[in-house]
């Protein structure tokens, strides 16, 4: 009897033990908030962040960049092969693939989706990328399983930019709705919420054999409300929040550590910039401060960016080292260092200049009082406060900083149209590792080069420089080369300063213990990146 | 009713004090940066704790108070002197004057005021200083508030012109330009006060609206709008009591504020 007894006790142990592995490794709902209504659920016409949600969770795409080791891996291509004069790229795709309405997968498909992407009539953003010059993409089935397709000009960093392309189905009558990610939109509530189920088809598995995704659907509640999803993820009824603020990060940490996550510094930024264009409204005086590096450098040392990432956000962020976070790992120029912290410094160099303290108030060599405006938009308290330390900062150098917040469209008027401004202080969002993405900011000619933007020629040696080493890695297919060419535009941006940065935010986010697998990371989808290996239990 | 009275004009009497003597009570200043010390709860040094960013919140608050309790009367005597020009000439005048002044102030009162202001706020120079933008806030808000002051003025007004007082003056022959200094306006006097009064707390409100919105008194100066700001968090508010001061100050400052015009509207009636 006894042996019998230790027998049954094993094998109880065993099937329990058996039980909760398959219950914390398959099935149930992630819930979590969009924080606005998708545009559009055309993956092809994405252009906003809910969207891009949607697209990331339902399509399937060539190639998909890691967004934990920010490396790019196979997904319906199995390989790829980009020409050495980066126009054309060739892959081999997945045999025996389905879309989400069991609609088999082919380089029909790819071709259609080509197509599609690059039609002028669709104005598709992400089809923008691909446009490096003029003429048609040319896109060639070898067979159903085998395509190329040729650009009319070399498209740097080709092969990364498949992962925004969801592939479509060229014969599904379901159209943009048969998808081949892992999961696909099941119900749509306008205003409410978006449930996506599992696709059934979806081609990936786990080392077991199993079909992935483990998660049976995701709930997403559309919810603009930051006060509102921090209580309704405090009280259970949401999963994660997949980008928190510094201060809600704190208050979360102080009663519920496990929850929160600081992935470090993300690839945004916070930065300064002086008005530098040459038909501004404003005093010539002042826009000879504006357009002297020494000034702008001067500024930069004068302002305490340690102070700004510890006070204004709490320790989550880290002062900024030039236009690339180091949280970019291939493109970040590792020979740059922060800025240090030198008021004295500062107006050794303004003193050398020209300028002279007087009072306790700096003068220019023509005797102007140095007084200018900081703008930035009403309602980013991040950014008031920013602000207000860093007029605090220059005031210990007799500086004046009158600190303005307007409503944003007001702000976007000044900046581009009648520039009627001194400093601002913006953001830049980055969800592009690669610097093509930066394109519209570096070229002078560019509308969005916001201290001087649409310059009919460069009219600094400096920007005519970054302006060539921009194109060239352009029209590189040579990481190595367009590396080089990167780092030396990240060298002149911080000798010349004509952006100061400021901080990097990190990546915070808020995961509920009852979802396992998660790994939050810098890059979006910060939290739900590996949603096909998702599990939830214990609801 | 009089011991209210009484005690509001006491509490008024000790905040308006207590504001003016910021200097002694608070010498560090408002705008001083305790960045070691940030979010700091109550303490012997900081008795309301410390703002977002280190500043001591008794300092600002005072200093706020300041600000929101002399520009507001100030704004307040603007709107009605202007009601006082446009409405009671209007309903003194009566006919077609009273009919075009009465369309006009129809028409600023169906405009979008918080619109107007944040449209005013974004068309002024940028390169203002804190004290500037203050003063223009509350401008904006005396040249703007005179409209229902105005309506409740021409009607006063009118009914003053049709009566006997004023028949008999004018049969005697009186000049108009002397009946109205004469007659009309010492009766119009305790309309007067009493939408001065009114209008006190509506700016002290409207300039807090707008400080919520940012679109109030520049920083580093504190005003009870700017104040009001820390209360945007709601989810944090209960673990932080101290932060309620700037609210309470408001709500005692209004409510003191309307016993003492309900005095006033019994001197009107």
């Amino acid at each position: 009897m006894k042996c019998h007894g230790k027998t049954l006790t094993v094998v109880l142990l065993c099937l329990g033990s058996f039980l909760a592995t398959a219950l914390a490794q398959g099935g149930g709902e992630l819930r979590f908030c969009l924080r606005s209504e998708p545009k559009t659920f055309d993956p092809l016409k994405v252009d906003d962040d809910a969207s891009g949600a949607i697209r990331y969770l339902t399509g399937g795409v060539l190639v998909r960049v890691n967004r934990q080791t920010q490396e790019l891996e196979p997904g319906l291509a199995m390989s790829w092969k980009v020409s050495k004069d980066g126009r054309q790229i060739s892959f081999r795709l997945r045999s025996g693939v389905s879309f989400s309405d069991g609609t088999p997968f082919s380089a029909g498909d790819v071709a259609y989706t080509i197509q599609q992407l690059m039609d002028p009539a669709l104005h598709s953003p992400t089809g923008d990328s691909f446009r490096s010059g003029a003429g048609n993409v040319e896109t060639r089935v070898i067979s159903p399983t085998q395509i190329s397709i040729r650009f009319p000009a070399p498209v740097a960093g080709l092969d990364r930019l498949f992962d925004y392309v969801a592939i479509l189905s060229e014969r599904s009558p379901k159209k943009e709705m048969a998808v081949l990610g892992p999961f696909m939109v099941a119900d749509y509530k306008p205003g409410s919420t978006i449930l996506l189920k599992r696709n059934p088809y979806y081609w990936k598995t786990d080392e077991q054999g199993r079909k992935l995704p483990y998660l049976d659907s995701i709930q997403l509640d559309i919810q603009p409300n930051r006060d509102v999803e921090m209580l309704r993820f405090k009280r259970g009824e949401m999963d994660l929040i997949n980008s928190l603020d510094s201060e809600y990060f704190d208050k979360l940490a102080a009663t519920s550590p496990q929850l929160v996550h600081d992935a470090g510094a993300s690839l945004d930024s916070e930065q300064l910039w002086f008005n530098e264009v040459a038909r501004s409204p404003i005093p010539v005086y002042k826009k000879n401060w504006f357009r002297s590096a020494t000034f702008r450098r001067a500024i930069s040392e004068a302002i305490n960016r340690d102070d700004l990432s510890r006070v204004v956000f709490h320790g989550h962020a880290q002062p900024a080292v030039g236009p690339f976070s180091p949280a970019n790992k291939f493109w970040f120029n590792s020979k740059l260092k922060p800025q240090p912290y030198s008021p004295e410094q500062a107006l050794k160099e303004l003193q050398a200049d020209g300028f002279r303290m007087e009072n306790g108030e700096l003068k220019d060599k023509d005797g102007n009082e140095v007084v200018f405006s900081i703008i930035t938009n009403s309602g980013n308290k991040y950014r008031e406060r920013m602000a207000v330390l860093i007029q605090d900062d220059l005031q210990k150098i007799g500086i004046h900083v009158n600190v303005v917040t307007l409503d944003f469209p007001s702000l976007i008027e000044r900046m581009t149209q009648s520039f009627d401004y001194e400093a601002m202080i913006l953001g830049l969002t980055n969800v592009d590792l690669d610097p093509n993405g930066e394109m519209n900011v570096w070229l002078s000619s560019s509308a969005n080069h916001q201290w001087n933007p649409q310059q009919k020629a460069p009219e600094t040696l400096w920007e005519a420089e970054i302006d060539q080493l921009m194109r060239a890695q352009a029209s590189s297919s040579d990481a190595k080369k367009r590396k080089e060419a990167f780092d030396r535009v990240q060298e002149i941006v911080v000798e010349q300063e004509p952006f100061i940065f400021l901080i990097n935010k990190n990546a915070l986010s808020a995961v509920s213990t009852t979802v396992h697998g998660a790994a939050p990371v810098i890059l979006t989808p910060q939290t739900f990146w590996n949603a096909e290996w998702l599990t939830v239990s214990g609801k | 009713m009089n011991f209210w009275r009484t005690l509001a004009c006491v509490v008024l009497a000790l905040v308006l004090g207590s504001s003016l003597a910021a200097n002694w009570l608070a010498p560090a200043g408002y705008a001083r940066q305790y960045r070691d010390a940030i979010g700091a709860p109550p303490s012997r040094t900081h008795w309301l704790g410390t703002d977002e960013i280190g500043r001591d919140r008794f300092a600002r608050v005072l200093y706020g108070t300041r600000i929101s309790l002399l520009l507001a009367p100030a704004a307040a005597l603007l709107s009605t002197l202007m009601a006082a020009l446009i409405g009671g000439l209007a309903g003194y005048l009566g006919g077609v004057w009273a009919r075009m002044a009465m369309a006009v102030t129809d028409l600023f009162m169906s405009l979008p005021w918080l619109f107007l202001l944040i449209t005013a706020r974004a068309l002024m120079p940028l390169n203002v200083s804190p004290l500037v933008s203050v003063l223009v806030t509350f401008l904006l808000l005396g040249l703007l508030g005179w409209t229902a002051a105005a309506r409740v003025l021409c009607t006063t007004a009118g009914s003053l012109r049709t009566s006997d007082f004023v028949r008999q003056a004018r049969a005697a022959g009186l000049p108009g330009q002397r009946l109205f200094w004469v007659h009309v306006v010492p009766n119009l006097k305790p309309v007067l006060y009493a939408q001065f009064w009114i209008s006190i707390p509506v700016f002290i409100l409207s300039e807090a609206n707008l400080g919520i919105l940012g679109l109030g008194v520049a920083e580093p100066m504190p005003s009870w709008g700017s104040l009001l700001k820390e209360l945007e968090g709601l989810v944090s508010v209960g673990e932080e009591p101290w932060k309620f001061v700037p609210l309470i100050l408001l709500v005692v400052v209004v409510t003191s504020f309307q016993f003492l015009l309900s005095r006033q509207e019994e001197l009107a009636a």
